[in-house]
């Protein structure tokens, strides 16, 4: 050991707080889509444990990391698609509709997981890291940022599609004015109910990869209640963003840090009670609220169920 | 414009109704509705709140569907199935509350509701806007957000919209309830236009003197019932005065030319009695978005109403709440029948008889989801006999605001109905009925009027009346010069947040109010 602050420590640190940071991004990304549309969305925690469950047991019996990603979205939108049945096309209070789809979530994963390993946590071979030559070989940053998955880089390219798509297509124009005024929207000629839905789904999708990250990539095992708040932390991603992705990006590799600085001072056997160094994530959140929550600026029809023709 | 410059063939209606009818959960808001809207014509729909104008434009634009009754569309009968079908079908409207995403710009709300996998075609929208703007003589700021336009912009902004997807008949509901006099102007020009180029309109409004300056031809709307049609030949071979008569045969069933001028009786308010509100020197700080006041003036006497006139915002609402006790007041005094009130809180004004009628009906002056009966006693909540040992008597609410409700013709489906579902006009009444009630001495009026329709302006004013006339000291805040003219003794003009001269309303106190509102010496 040569000390906190030795190149490998450094690179560790930050190479723990990219692998943190994604089912964040993922986890914010998705929910910024649905507040631009109009649709607070609590169930994301829900939808990343359906994620992080469906995805570990596609990976596990399938041994292919992909097909985990894959099980991992579509258990995130089957989760997606109750929230929208219920909260966008009956109408139901979706903050009520939320908490419930998190704590069913919570316990069916649980409940599923015990069913099928018993007691046993059962590990996937690491996973394969894409190399990104001559980046790859700068001291410190090489390791930590250019080591990773390739979902990784996907997941960034993301950020700046979701900026395109808010900015310069017809598609983003929908969301925001569904999100913002959708009576308008409705007099368009666009359907509320449809874009809305679009919106909950692909957060859905996003959520249940993140949870899948967390769950095959970040641990490489399932283990009940995993997510651990990821998702509430995407919730005040989503909020202090201010509708910007890239500013999720950087919320989520800040949270990311916290995250990994947790573990790095456990295993630099810091002499700190564990109980203080798990909470730092969450002063951050606080922190990041404080400084910044009250210029947080949201949609204006957030949370408000759309009925055609109601005053 | 192309599709629309063929007005010269003979007049046939883009739109008919025929015997349309719309129930919602206990009235009826469209009885059996014939209509006919034809290219070339503005055809204005006259109606009291509550005729059931919103309900028609609900069904002509797709919102809501006809329970009895057909609509045809170029003669064929097409039920409009949604706003996108109405679209389709050439049938814009420009809703009452406006219908733009204020987050967004000008140029991405006209995008809005194209194809969703296109990118949105700014260029091809730039030449289009350049092109209606050019023939209709509006200029409209593209990259500008909509939330930093006027209201009269942002209306101009819809009727565009309407234009960039090829509407042939605009429909455009309480258009100029938002509009200060001059932008009503340019609307009733920029109509005039429109139809000029070939385009159906289709105008509604409760203001008799625009429905004449501006319409073609009128059909008058009464609880739900079409009572009359004034076709253009007619319109245009009676003047506007017999217009206006007409219309309000039809409407009220009594004759009067307008309806609005009321002979002013002469009151005789004595001189020698003790003023019960004096008013020295007030003051309130300014803040960001309101003037403040500075040494505000003036004693009102038993029997004798005090108009306030001015522009709006420049004072009016802070000298209403300064006396009311819910703006703090930076000095000055106010004394009633004599007693300085000026350190007490509002409540204490209240018992002591200062009542104030807010213009912000639902949001300060009513709770809009307790029923009408616990409104009635909102500023005596926890006071008996309504409440004992801090339990509600719901035997003695319900049975004063049953007595409340008749006398002040308040017209409700029950005492439990919230009351933000009464309309304008019965929410006033509801206020009215609260802040009369026993023990008042000196009341404020601020805009009592606004936005409520004829019937019930006149009913408010002649509330107005009866309560000076009880020996109450009025004070009445209003913009709307007639409403003063019509109602008070003297009239006190207020610019930036200043008393600048009072005028006993007599003969020329028109003019002299008007010249001090314009600033300059009476």
């Amino acid at each position: 050991m040569t000390g906190l602050f030795s190149e490998v420590f450094l690179s560790a640190l930050l190479f723990g707080a990219v692998t943190a940071a994604l089912p964040l991004l993922l986890a914010g990304l998705g929910e910024q889509m649905s507040e631009k549309a109009g649709v607070l969305n609590i169930g994301i925690e829900g939808m990343m444990l359906a994620g992080a469950y469906l995805g570990f047991v596609g990976a596990f019996y399938s041994g292919s990391l992909w097909l985990g990603f894959l099980t991992g979205a579509a258990g995130g939108v089957a989760v997606a698609l109750i929230m929208a049945l219920l909260c966008v096309r009956i109408g139901l209070n979706q903050i009520v509709i939320g908490i419930a789809l998190t704590l069913g979530l919570e316990g069916l994963t649980a409940l599923l997981h015990h069913f099928q390993f018993s007691r046993s946590y059962p590990r996937l071979p690491a996973a394969d890291a894409t190399v990104i030559p001559l980046l790859s070989d700068i001291p410190v940053i090489g390791p930590a940022f250019f080591k990773h998955h390739l979902i990784v880089y996907l997941a960034v390219a993301l950020v700046f599609g979701m900026g395109y798509l808010y900015r310069r297509t017809q598609l983003g124009l929908n969301l925001q004015a569904a999100g913002d005024k959708p009576a308008a929207l409705d007099v368009a000629g666009i359907d509320v109910i449809k874009t809305r839905t679009i919106a909950v789904l692909t957060t859905g999708a996003l959520a249940g990869l993140g949870g899948a990250y967390l769950a095959n990539v970040g641990a490489g095992l399932f283990i009940p209640f995993i997510t651990n708040g990821a998702g509430f932390l995407g919730i005040v991603l989503a909020m202090l963003a201010r509708g910007r992705p890239v500013w999720v990006l950087f919320g989520a590799l800040l949270f990311g840090v916290c995250l990994s600085l947790t573990t790095a001072m456990q295993v630099a056997g810091i002499n700190i009670p564990t109980d203080v160094i798990q909470m730092l994530p969450f002063l951050a959140v606080m922190i990041m609220l404080v400084l910044f929550g009250r210029r947080a600026s949201l949609p204006a029809a957030l949370g408000i169920p759309y009925e055609r023709g109601a005053r | 414009m192309s599709s629309l410059s063929s007005s010269s063939v003979a007049a046939r209606d883009i739109v008919a109704l025929e015997g349309v009818t719309k129930r919602f959960p206990g009235i009826v808001a469209n009885d059996s509705i014939d209509l006919s809207i034809r290219p070339g014509e503005v055809h204005v729909l006259l109606g009291e709140n509550g005729a059931g104008k919103s309900t028609l434009i609900g069904m002509l634009s797709g919102l809501l569907q006809p329970d009895e009754g057909r609509i045809l569309v170029d003669g064929k009968p097409t039920p409009i199935t949604s706003p996108r079908h109405a679209l389709a079908l050439g049938i814009g409207t420009v809703f009452q509350h406006m219908m733009l995403v204020p987050a967004l710009t000008v140029a991405e709300n006209l995008l809005l509701g194209g194809p969703w996998w296109q990118r949105p075609r700014t260029g091809e929208l730039e030449a289009r806007v350049a092109e209606i703007t050019r023939s209709l003589g509006i200029t409209v700021k593209l990259h500008a957000k909509v939330s930093e336009l006027s209201l009269g912009e942002q209306q101009q902004v819809e009727i565009l919209r309407a234009m960039v997807r090829n509407s042939r008949l605009l429909i455009l509901d309480e258009s100029t309830s938002m509009l200060t006099p001059k932008g009503i102007d340019e609307l009733g020009a920029l109509m005039r236009r429109l139809v000029e180029q070939g385009l159906a309109i289709v105008f509604i409004t409760h203001k008799l003197k625009e429905a004449a300056a501006f319409g073609d031809r009128i059909s008058v709307l009464k609880l739900g019932r079409k009572v009359g049609e004034i076709p253009p030949e007619r319109f245009r071979a009676l003047g506007e005065q017999a217009i206006i008569s007409e219309i309000v045969e039809l409407m009220f069933g009594k004759q009067k030319d307008d309806p609005e001028a009321v002979e002013r009786p002469i009151r005789t308010v004595r001189a020698e009695a003790a003023p019960l509100l004096q008013v020295a020197d007030l003051a309130v700080a300014p803040t960001d978005n309101a003037p403040g006041l500075s040494s505000i003036s003036f004693d009102i006497r038993p029997g004798e109403i005090l108009g306030i006139a001015g522009i709006d915002g420049n004072g009016q609402k802070q000298l209403a709440e300064a006396l009311a006790g819910q703006r703090a007041a930076t000095g000055g005094s106010v004394r009633l029948e004599g007693v300085a009130i000026e350190a007490l809180s509002v409540g204490e004004r209240r018992r002591r008889g200062l009542r104030y009628l807010t213009d912000d009906r639902l949001g300060e002056g009513t709770v809009g989801t307790f029923p009408v009966s616990i409104n009635f006693f909102l500023k005596q909540v926890g006071a008996a006999p309504f409440w004992r040992n801090g339990f509600e008597q719901r035997a003695e609410i319900d049975k004063r605001a049953a007595q409340l409700v008749r006398e002040y013709d308040v017209r409700t489906p029950s005492l439990k109905t919230p009351v933000a579902r009464l309309s304008g006009g019965n929410i006033q009444k509801v206020l009215l009925a609260r802040e009369l009630a026993e023990g008042a001495k000196v009341v404020i009026f601020n805009k009592p009027t606004y936005g409520l329709d004829l019937a019930n302006t006149l009913a408010s004013r002649q509330r107005i009346r009866d309560t000076a006339a009880r020996g109450l000291a009025v004070l009445l805040i209003s913009t709307d010069l007639e409403e003063l003219l019509s109602i008070c003794d003297r009239i006190a003009v207020i610019a930036n947040g200043a008393l600048v001269g009072t005028v006993e309303n007599v003969d020329d106190a028109r003019t002299k109010v008007g010249r001090l509102m314009i600033g300059l010496a009476a």
